[in-house]
């Protein structure tokens, strides 16, 4: 581990320098495996941060109050401890430029992760392939990266509470909402949803009644194992 | 239990097939609708992990892994499409 960097009061995201890393796709992710003193061993995925460009692979985590394994990576864990990885894996949930758009990234709270790292990876190959973010947080405090989506075409919804002096979105991303937002159907946008498996299923339901293509609609579900 | 899907055991399916399926496409012995392995139906707790097909909702696949040896059931893949 080579930095860690407080992204929200429960999210941490942590930069690790992987040895024999064979590179990444955006929207890839990685099986951290911990092992105690005793032998037992805990395992879980984390979507992968970074871009394939970036200088270290970076994994954002949430903290789980009763997790067995996130409360060791985001409390316990200090640059220059070690890591036993897996990855990086999945060709599915993954984009790459050659898979073309226009792109809509739809994500439920932590469910931005991998999109960031299609983001990322978008601006650092300089794609001229349009792409949009819908990004669903339930309070202005639990944004990831928030700075850094400023620059992106991002739409940002609050669904439960609003600071003071909030002027974007609120509610949560439905049929109206999308219809609104999303690329329409007839652009046929290639669509990324990540989030809990309610959320994933709930947009992919309505983009399907909007008249998007399901072929074109790739999810990716996340919830505690 | 909330379901998830086959992205959340692509690593384990790495480890037996050697090859990433999440992009590959299964077809179900009971509906014999075809989808992405990533698409599946997976619930992670319990003594195995369990597929089942998004279309049916019947048992596509098991997984079980038992003193680090992962065993896998796929009684309920007919076909196995690998990603083109």
């Amino acid at each position: 581990m080579v930095e860690d960097v407080a992204e929200t009061a429960r999210t941490t995201s942590i930069a690790l320098d992987a040895v024999d890393w064979p590179g990444h796709l955006a929207g890839q992710h990685v099986d951290v495996r911990l092992t105690a003193e005793d032998g037992y061993q805990a395992q879980r995925s984390y979507s992968i941060a970074s871009a394939p460009e970036d200088e270290h692979l970076v994994i954002t985590v949430q903290r789980l109050d009763d997790g067995e394994v996130s409360p060791y990576l985001t409390e316990t864990l200090v640059p220059g401890d070690e890591l036993e990885l897996r990855g990086p894996i999945g060709g599915y949930f993954v984009w790459r430029e050659a898979l073309g758009g226009p792109l809509l990234l739809v994500a439920g709270g932590a469910g931005v992760v991998p999109l960031r790292a299609i983001l990322r990876h978008h601006r650092a190959v300089a794609s001229e392939i349009p792409v949009r973010l819908l990004y669903s947080a339930r309070t202005g405090a639990d944004l990831i990266y928030r700075a850094e989506l400023d620059g992106h075409d991002t739409i940002i919804t609050l669904t439960d509470e609003q600071p003071p002096e909030w002027d974007g979105r609120t509610g949560r991303i439905d049929s109206a909402f999308l219809a609104e937002t999303a690329w329409p159907a007839a652009e046929r946008p290639l669509v990324y949803i990540c989030g809990p498996t309610g959320f994933v299923e709930a947009i992919a339901d309505a983009l399907v009644t909007l008249g998007h293509d399901p072929s074109r609609i790739r999810t990716e579900r996340f919830g505690p194992t | 239990m909330i379901a998830l899907d086959g992205n959340a055991i692509a690593g384990d399916l790495i480890e037996v097939f050697g090859v990433d399926l999440t992009a590959a496409t299964c077809m179900c012995a009971s509906c014999g609708t075809s989808g992405f392995f990533a698409e599946a139906v997976v619930y992670m707790r319990g003594p195995g992990r369990v597929a089942r097909c998004r279309a049916c909702g019947e048992l596509l696949f098991v997984l079980v892994t038992i003193r680090n040896i992962t065993c896998v059931d796929l009684r309920g893949v007919v076909g196995l499409q690998p990603s083109t």
